[in-house]
């Protein structure tokens, strides 16, 4: 890459429990990127995104932003991060405006009733942005699943951070509302923001990728464009799958077909 | 779309928090006039008022001032932490059904006042009481969000809770078994009920230093109780630090409720309570249910206490009795409310 990198790791090593999650895993990423990180069942996907984040100890180097990650505060690391995790758990019945409202609190906003102009703007432009704005007052518990994963997403988009990291955002939706979900992603990184999104889903991942990123055990075994990273021999060597392979509208297909022994 | 449509509802809800605040705070004020009204004398609000600033006769105002306003005074700081902790813990927990005596940190605080005064190592008015107390209400609280781990079911809270409090009650048994004095047993037996009855300023002077850090510490927090309401790996995204959080909460909730036992005795279920009657009011959000449940909780223990003083009976009915007897049909209804939580989804 020409331009200078946002994220880099070196060396990334987690060992969780007496196991190692992660080994030796370096990489090095840019704004305006939509990053998605694929990869077998405990392969340590969920694990790299914690570690990123400063959300699990890890051994190795991270920097964003210039700075290493290690030396920054909490409030700090939350502005620079923005985390989606898996299942969108919202533990309380909260109108739907205060946990999109929550995407502040890293900024100081701890208190959705006394947002500052600045605060309720970023909050305005994130519902818009992902179309939850009719039911702000709603309370969260009452939405479909659809619906909850937009304010999760709204949630996340409003702390305007510069990295955003999203785990299986896309899980238990319609094919209509994976999309919205990766559009909403994909504009966030065309405006500015680096995106790292994990997924089972390759179609995705082709279809709206600039770079894939494969683990396999563990290991980062394969990144690049998408037709590149998720070639035939890394779809048999991790996935044990084949695959079908085309292009449409100049994006890369793929479909998983059938397992390979 | 514009910035009025995000900000308008939030107004009215504001609104109508403001409106439940209002009307506790004259809930409040008039069981502290009636408290200070009822009694063996039974005296009206005006006279209450009178006396209190100074008027009225000599008689009138010791009755007020040095017989009832200790009582008073404590009633309404003892039932507000009660209260204020149950929610925090709600809060930290994400679970309706957290409370400082279903965890077993009033009876643990009562033992170790019990232990100090049994082995003799301090008198009753000493404020080695409420350190010993508070020291045994951490460690039960402390222990048990350790067995508890970071995200435990209702199940498991409760069970630990039970064990502890269970544990709390047959160590203190052991001491009140093991004392020789027939004259301490009783002293101990009678302030393990849980009472408000002729306490002192020197009583007030005892628990409210502790109550009054306790309630700073909590109410500090309260922001990070919605945060958490996300789960404690966004909170932590989110700039929560959630292990400080944790032993902030477990200090805050231990000087609280070791304060309050160590001259009130075990007082229970306020603290589960007084969120619950709260939450169609306010609402979900554990950062808004924090003063209202203290509030709560003081309208509660402040009631309580005027209805052992009306309910005609033989001998005292005890204010902590009153409450359990009170709390725990209410705690059977919450868990028959979350028996599909309780039973792993299959109710």
């Amino acid at each position: 890459m020409i331009e200078t990198a946002l994220l880099t790791a070196q060396d990334l090593s987690v060992t969780l429990g007496g196991r190692a999650v992660l080994i030796n895993v370096s990489l090095s990423l840019s704004s305006r990127h939509l990053v998605v990180l694929v990869g077998p069942n405990g392969a340590g996907k969920t694990t790299l995104l914690r570690a990123l984040a400063g959300l699990v100890p890890s051994g190795g180097a991270i920097r964003v932003g210039g700075d290493a990650l290690s030396s920054l505060p909490l409030r700090e690391r939350a502005r620079r991060f923005a985390y989606l995790p898996q299942g969108h758990v919202v533990h309380w019945p909260l109108p739907a405006r205060d946990i999109v409202a929550l995407g502040r609190y890293p900024h100081g906003a701890t208190d959705p009733a006394r947002l500052t102009a600045g605060d309720t703007e970023a909050v305005l432009r994130a519902m818009q942005a992902t179309d939850v704005v009719d039911f702000s007052e709603r309370l969260v518990t009452e939405l479909s699943g659809g619906e909850r994963s937009r304010v999760a997403l709204a949630r996340v988009l409003a702390v305007e951070a510069p990295v955003i990291l999203a785990d299986e955002p896309t899980a238990s939706l319609d094919p209509r509302h994976q999309i919205d979900v990766m559009k909403n992603l994909r504009a966030a990184a065309d405006k500015s923001a680096l995106v790292i999104v994990v997924t089972h889903d390759l179609g995705l991942a082709a279809r709206f990728a600039d770079t894939v990123l494969v683990l396999s055990e563990g290991r980062l075994v394969s990144q690049g464009k998408p037709a590149e990273a998720l070639s035939e021999q890394v779809m048999a060597d991790v996935f044990r799958i084949s695959a079908y392979r085309a292009e449409y509208q100049r994006e890369a297909v793929i479909v998983p077909w059938a397992g390979i022994r | 779309m514009s910035v009025q449509a995000i900000t308008a509802i939030n107004e009215s809800a504001t609104r109508r928090r403001a409106s439940v605040m209002a009307a506790l705070v004259v809930l409040v004020v008039l069981l502290v006039l009636l408290s200070l009204g009822i009694g063996p004398v039974r005296l009206s609000p005006l006279t209450v008022i009178d006396a209190l600033f100074g008027g009225g006769s000599d008689v009138q105002q010791v009755i007020v001032r040095e017989i009832r306003l200790p009582r008073t005074i404590l009633g309404f700081a003892i039932g507000a932490m009660l209260g204020l902790s149950g929610a925090a813990l709600q809060g930290l927990l994400r679970n309706p059904l957290a409370s400082p005596s279903l965890f077993g940190a009033p009876q643990s605080a009562a033992f170790g006042a019990v232990l100090v005064i049994a082995l003799g190592l301090a008198d009753v008015r000493s404020y080695a009481l409420p350190v010993a107390a508070i020291a045994m209400a951490f460690a039960s609280v402390f222990v048990l969000l350790t067995i508890a781990g970071r995200n435990a079911g209702l199940l498991i809270l409760i069970l630990a809770g039970l064990a502890i409090s269970s544990l709390a009650g047959a160590a203190t048994a052991l001491v009140m078994n093991l004392s020789s004095n027939p004259f301490v047993v009783l002293e101990i037996a009678f302030w393990l009920l849980g009472s408000l009855e002729d306490r002192s300023f020197h009583h007030v002077m005892l628990a409210l230093p502790f109550i009054v850090a306790g309630a700073m510490i909590l109410l500090r927090q309260r922001n990070a109780f919605r945060a958490l309401s996300l789960g404690e790996e966004t909170a932590q995204s989110l700039g929560v630090d959630v292990g400080w959080l944790r032993l902030t909460v477990i200090i805050g909730v231990a000087l609280g409720v070791g304060g309050a036992v160590a001259v009130s005795g075990t007082i229970g279920f306020i603290g589960l309570v007084a969120p619950h009657l709260m939450r169609p009011l306010i609402g979900h959000d554990p950062a808004r249910l924090l003063v209202p449940s203290a509030l709560t909780g003081a309208a509660l223990l402040l009631a309580a206490d005027i209805a052992v003083r009306i309910i005609p009976s033989t001998s005292d009915i005890k204010v902590g009795v009153l409450t359990s007897i009170i709390g725990v049909p209410f705690f059977l209804y919450l868990i028959m409310r979350e028996r599909r939580a309780l039973g792993g989804g299959a109710a």
